[in-house]
């Protein structure tokens, strides 16, 4: 083998580390000062609010407060075509991966929104979605969503993200696009493997049941979990 | 009898006639130099990573969230898609088992180690002014690159685009490879211009059958199928005013980082810094400057059909549009549209606002978007998209308004232009 390709797999081997240091380094706080990122960042406010809180909004996800590996991790799938929006995807396209992930880090930090409860679920579906989200259906394969997003499913540092204060549509499009295979984490992926063995009408389920939930405004990511996560997490180092 | 033989010899003739015509760009190829098979130096290397930057190869060459230089972009033509190859050192999918020479002759002649006449979407109608030994290094280092292996996608181009009779006749048309002599007289602003740089590809205007109406004249215009216009790199105005020194400057600083005291690059052109120009050293950036400062005056480009505005309708898309832009745009852009140095672009005299299409300022208002992240320019601000927050008659209104104040002089934007895009 010529000794210059030999030298291009030791880089590439080398990235792989250097990645997860990236990812360990990102909660250590931002560098560039907060209220500068807020002007830079007014092509998120456009749909993501102020300081990145969607409030009343029908679709489009808050994302302050998120954990900043998780929000890295979907900027990095938005300019990679993992995740699929036109408009993400142009805005994305020639940042780099240091400012996505000052991005990320200045939404981690910001407060999240006070959404208020959605109303108008039925009682069947608010009844399937509490189950299936604190139970899950152990038969099927599908765990409960507390085993990984947390008791309260705020998420967890550095990389799962809270379920709370999400619009129902968006929850319901995004686990949809899993199973329709539009949406993907990295390998294994592990909500892919759930979102395809849940039925559509299960999905709306759950995602009306998060939707209705109240989100205490000091509530925040857990920084572990108790347990052992149920499946195996490509997006987790 | 006499009618027959007349018949069957023009027929011969004219056969005859096409074949020289379709073969005469390939009669005028010079012969290239053998491969060489000693390893490359370290410098060659090198040498080759930084012209494979000025090339803006990995742009086309790499997939989106693909692997880079393995290929598998979709390019769009007027004629259907053409999807770039894999220029990794896999053997059986990539460039392992070519030699410098293969990829000299690509370069130069556009035609692939397998013999077949590569797609123009390949510019090798500016490669063909690459040196020898620049294209030895960048195949030195492309070698360098870890196998990758992707199967070529096949292109979906239209019968008979994707023939290789019509692939010949389009070289027949619009094809003039360089000499060793033509391109020793280059000086090094103009070879990278003309030559790796590419900048004909976008910025010469393209006729009915995609081939470039002048190759060096870069009076821009429209980008085929990408919705976006290049601008026109040459004066188009008469009377042309000379560019001075601190203009020349700022243009440097523009393809250097991105963004300029009253300028930022948009759309494609963002790619183009993102991937290329921000590498560039100082002496070549300047080489290039100075060669785009002194392009002699091109032709106003071709513009696009669009829908008329009559005088009323425009007084009053230009009342609407004062209302929008004080409430929506006057906090970065400025009451004057004097923007912010280096932050945000001004809008009076912008190239973009003035060009005749409103087809870039239309993208950028109704999609957004962020200069590309350089060194000069790490963490840039973003236009937020307003496709949703305007309805589209507000959208022509403060389009309309922002063409025509502040010494601005395009013409007005039709509500049913909004509509289309």
């Amino acid at each position: 083998m010529n000794p210059m390709r030999r030298r291009n797999r030791l880089t590439r081997w080398l990235a792989v580390p250097a990645l997860l240091l990236t990812l360990l380094a990102l909660p250590a706080g931002a560098a560039e000062p907060a209220e500068l990122m807020g002007k830079r960042l007014a092509a998120c406010a456009a749909c993501h609010g102020d300081e990145g809180r969607t409030v009343g909004e029908d679709y489009y996800p808050s994302i302050a407060g998120k954990p900043a590996g998780y929000l890295y991790n979907q900027l990095l799938n938005f300019r990679e075509g993992r995740r699929q929006h036109t408009i993400m995807a142009g805005l994305l396209a020639h940042l780099s991966d240091a400012y996505l992930g000052e991005i990320a880090l200045y939404y981690a930090a910001r407060p999240h929104a006070s959404q208020p409860p959605m109303t108008g679920a039925t009682p069947e579906q608010l009844a399937l979605g509490e189950r299936l989200t604190v139970l899950g259906d152990l038969e099927r394969k599908i765990p409960p969503c507390q085993a990984c997003h947390g008791e309260q499913l705020t998420g967890v540092v550095p990389m799962i993200p809270g379920l709370r204060g999400l619009p129902a549509r968006y929850l319901d499009a995004q686990v949809g696009a899993w199973k329709n295979g539009v949406r993907h984490a990295r390998e294994p992926d592990c909500m892919g493997k759930i979102a395809r063995a849940l039925k559509p009408e299960e999905i709306t389920a759950v995602s009306a049941w998060l939707a209705s939930q109240a989100y205490a405004l000091d509530a925040k990511p857990l920084d572990s979990l108790p347990n052992t996560m149920p499946m195996d997490c490509g997006v987790l180092p | 009898m006499k009618g027959r033989v007349i018949v069957l010899g023009s027929a011969i003739a004219a056969a005859f006639a096409f074949s020289i015509w379709l073969n005469k760009p390939d009669l005028d190829l010079e012969p290239l130099a053998p491969a060489t098979l000693e390893s490359p130096t370290l410098e060659q290397v090198k040498a080759g990573e930084y012209l494979v930057q000025i090339g803006n190869c990995v742009a086309c060459h790499t997939d989106q969230g693909g692997a880079a230089f393995a290929g598998g972009r979709a390019v769009p033509t007027p004629f259907g898609e053409v999807y770039s190859s894999n220029l990794t050192s896999d053997d059986e999918t990539g460039l392992g088992r070519w030699t410098n020479q293969d990829f000299y002759r690509a370069m130069r002649h556009g035609r692939s180690k397998d013999d077949r006449w590569l797609s123009p979407a390949f510019p090798y109608t500016s490669y063909t002014n690459l040196k020898r030994e620049d294209s030895d290094a960048m195949f030195a280092w492309l070698q360098t690159l870890a196998p990758i292996k992707r199967v070529q996608t096949p292109d979906t181009l239209r019968f008979p685009y994707g023939t290789q009779l019509a692939t010949r006749a389009w070289r027949a048309l619009y094809f003039k490879p360089a000499t060793t002599a033509d391109i020793a007289a280059m000086d090094r602003g103009r070879y990278l211009v003309e030559g790796l740089g590419h900048c004909a590809a976008c910025h010469s205007a393209r006729g009915a059958l995609g081939g470039l109406r002048s190759n060096t004249s870069y009076m821009g215009g429209e980008i085929a199928s990408l919705g976006w216009d290049a601008l026109p790199l040459a004066p188009t105005q008469v009377p042309s005013k000379p560019m001075t020194d601190s203009e020349a400057k700022e243009l440097g600083q523009l393809l250097k980082t991105g963004i300029n005291t009253d300028k930022a690059v948009a759309g494609p052109m963002s790619e183009v810094v993102f991937h290329s120009l921000q590498h560039l050293k100082d002496d070549d950036l300047a080489a290039i400057v100075a060669t785009l400062r002194a392009l002699p005056m091109a032709d106003a480009p071709p513009v696009a059909r669009v829908p008329q505005v009559s005088p009323e309708q425009r007084q009053s898309l230009r009342a609407r549009g004062k209302l929008v832009y004080a409430e929506h745009c006057a906090d970065c852009h400025g009451d004057a549209g004097e923007g912010r140095a280096n932050v945000y672009p001004a809008l009076a005299g912008n190239a973009n606002v003035n060009a005749v299409s409103a087809s870039n300022a239309l993208n950028l208002t109704l999609n957004g978007g962020f200069p590309p992240s350089t060194a000069g320019n790490p963490f840039p601000y973003g236009m937020p998209p307003f496709s949703q927050s305007l309805s589209r008659p507000d959208v022509a209104a403060v389009l309309t308004y922002i063409r025509s104040e502040w010494g601005n002089d395009a013409p007005a934007v039709s509500v049913v232009e909004v509509e289309r895009r």
